[in-house]
């Protein structure tokens, strides 16, 4: 995984509650053993007019010209909600997006995202509100510092809160299994004491 | 177990799991059994040969072919290059890791959350994991079982273990005894009505109440099988004598002694007397009604008596948002009765509700509407969870009364749930469906889905719209 340390970017505003991963990659973009091809599929349905994707939906927020270089998506709250497919950060991660930010997001989504290295960032339904404003108004640049844990945009600057463990993996890159690997003895402990019907 | 403190019963599934709580990093705790599918697998399996590590425990998973498999034909290219691909890798890295396989056609064959149970794989007391997120259904048993995602997948096929934060307890106590003809989906999709598509969201929910220990354990499933519905990470139902009888005798559950320690350890595994949650809901069963969703998320949901609601009756800004495009996209007016609703496809099946008591009380259904048959502009599909299923089914003429009445009668998979395979809707078209999901897009693109337990969605084949059988 790769380390996560600050991040300058456009953000793209998503103002939709409850977008459920079946809408950030459809089902029938999964049939891949790969974990690429994922980008080029992100929110079909909104995306595309049409079924085969080959009409871009212009009216759709991230197809506009002026959000082409978007980085950070700003979503509604319960983003990621539904499914468990990791194929939703993947594709999210594909397309561009560095950071999400919203007010809430589903547990498994937001795991899943913390394991790939793309940034949730959870900021409160106020803060969600006056960056939903600040970029009506005008394309709005954000800094995410993720080891001083603060997104600023000029004056303007919200702090966020990261589990101490997801921290610490997001700035280093660390590969969890490996991590786990290196207390085998433990796990062994542990399973030598587990009863038989277990 | 001793303890000081009252435990929740997630308090002891932690406590008896918890590997190591270094300081400084996440928990770990222990898995016990771990059931993958073709979809979410590959890539962890490609990961573990990257780094050249091996399966640690590969008894301790299962794997089976339900996602992408066709419901026509046991071939395994049936239903497109894509899905053979990755039912191909599958059966490959199975080989490869040493990992049991029930594949196409396999006695054992099913969707994964139908075949752990009926093969006594889900015990209580443990921890369950899959790459699906209705992995909470096995929460049915006791045990705690939730959904993750693909790095998930990898770390316990090479650790057996998993870092996990400690979620919120939520108790949802349905009091007294639902009316006659009220199933377990009208329970679990009237809490999901009352807490919202988010509302247990960093929540473990315990169900339980008179209500919920009267159901049998295929009910019991359908209620914790939606927990991930309203965002909870598990949903759990104490073990109990119900438990224990349907575990017993199953072909991969202890036997003999060992068993009988086990239901001394799941015993004590309910909640204590006098433990707190951080959330309580309580609901009156007798208000329960049969539930219909209108909308594009479970949480959109109400009585078959009742009507289409307005955007006007949410004060919530979000809620009334979130209506006005449900409305939009569903193409129903506020104000209609849903009875008026009209459907053209009927689909019985998912992990939610496809297991043998689902499709007796179909039958049943059926069978009232004595010789009538399935509204000729409706294609009303039958999708057992498993080949056992399938074969009980078959063994008591369920399948006939179903043919007979105009119902196709598929081979088992998930199916029309999430249509990965063929079984796939097409722009407009309008089903009734007992499966756990109405977002937009899920069943196709452009359709529109009405979730339903498995009596509703039988009557609604017939009569072309829903019905209150209870009225």
């Amino acid at each position: 995984m790769e380390k996560f340390n600050t991040h300058t970017g456009l953000v793209v505003p998503l103002d939709v509650a409850n977008v459920d991963t079946d809408q950030i990659i459809p089902k029938q973009f999964l049939q891949k053993t790969e974990r690429v091809g994922f980008g080029v599929h992100l929110f079909h349905d909104s995306r595309y007019l049409d079924h085969a994707g080959t009409q871009v939906n212009p009216d759709f927020v991230i197809n506009k010209p002026e959000y082409k270089d978007a980085s950070i998506l700003l979503a509604g709250e319960n983003f990621g909600c539904g499914s468990s497919r990791e194929h939703a950060p993947w594709a999210l991660q594909e397309y561009g997006f560095k950071v999400i930010i919203a007010s809430s997001f589903a547990d498994i989504f937001y795991g899943n995202c913390i394991n790939v290295g793309l940034l949730p960032i959870k900021l409160s339904e106020a803060e969600i509100e006056q960056l939903f404003k600040l970029s009506a108004d005008a394309q709005l640049m954000l800094t995410v510092d993720l080891p001083n844990n603060t997104v600023t945009c000029g004056e303007l600057s919200f702090k966020f809160s990261l589990n101490e463990f997801q921290q610490y993996s997001l700035e280093n890159g660390v590969d969890s299994v490996g991590w786990t690997l290196d207390k085998l003895d433990t796990i062994k402990a542990f399973e030598a004491k587990m009863p038989a019907w277990q | 177990m001793t303890t000081s403190t009252p435990q929740t019963m997630y308090e002891k599934l932690w406590q008896t799991h918890l590997v190591e709580a270094a300081k400084g990093e996440t928990p770990l705790l222990y898995v016990d059994r771990h059931l993958i599918h073709e979809v979410t697998s590959p890539q962890a399996f490609a990961n573990l040969r990257f780094h050249n590590r091996p399966v640690r425990h590969p008894e301790r998973t299962i794997a089976t072919m339900d996602h992408n498999i066709s419901t026509r034909s046991i071939k395994i290219d049936a239903a497109g290059e894509g899905a053979a691909n990755q039912l191909r890798a599958l059966a490959i890295n199975c080989k490869d890791f040493g990992i049991e396989l029930f594949d196409m056609g396999h006695k054992n064959q099913g969707i994964a959350h139908v075949i752990g149970p009926e093969l006594g794989l889900t015990l209580p007391g443990t921890i369950i994991v899959c790459g699906d997120s209705h992995t909470a259904t096995h929460g049915a048993f006791g045990a705690l079982a939730f959904g993750i995602g693909t790095s998930e997948v990898e770390h316990v096929f090479a650790t057996q273990t998993l870092r996990q934060n400690k979620a919120k307890t939520m108790k949802i106590e349905v009091k007294g005894h639902v009316g006659a003809g009220i199933s377990a989906k009208d329970i679990i999709l009237a809490i999901i009505g009352k807490t919202g598509s988010a509302g247990a969201t960093g929540y473990v929910v315990e169900y339980c109440g008179e209500a919920i220990e009267a159901l049998s354990m295929e009910e019991r499933m359908t209620v914790c099988n939606m927990s991930i519905e309203f965002g909870a990470k598990a949903g759990l139902i104490a073990p109990d004598q119900t438990t224990f009888d349907y575990v017993e005798g199953k072909e991969y559950a202890p036997k003999g002694e060992v068993f009988e320690q086990a239901v001394v350890d799941w015993t004590n595994l309910k909640s204590d007397t006098d433990a707190t949650f951080d959330a309580v809901l309580t609901l009156e069963a007798k208000d329960i009604k049969a539930q219909v969703t209108w909308g594009t998320n479970p949480g959109q949901v109400i009585s078959v008596d009742g009507i289409v609601p307005s955007p006007e009756d949410f004060s919530d800004p979000v809620e009334k948002e979130s209506c006005v495009s449900a409305l939009n996209y569903m193409g129903l007016t506020a104000g209609t009765k849903m009875t008026d609703i009209q459907v053209n496809k009927v689909f019985i099946g998912s992990c939610t509700n496809s297991r043998i008591e689902d499709l007796r009380a179909a039958a049943g259904v059926v069978q009232k509407y004595e010789g009538q048959q399935v509204v000729e502009t409706i294609d009303a599909i039958i999708v057992p969870g498993s080949y056992r299923v399938k074969e009980q089914a078959e063994s008591e003429g369920l399948d006939k009364i179903f043919t007979d009445a105009g119902f196709e009668w598929r081979l088992p998979g998930c199916s029309m749930c999430l249509g990965m395979n063929d079984d796939v809707l097409e722009e407009g078209d309008r089903c009734a469906s007992t499966s756990n999901r109405n977002f937009e897009g899920r069943q196709g693109r452009g359709s529109r889905t009405h979730l339903v337990s498995p009596e509703m969605a039988a009557a609604a084949a017939i009569t072309g719209h829903f019905v209150d059988l209870n009225a």
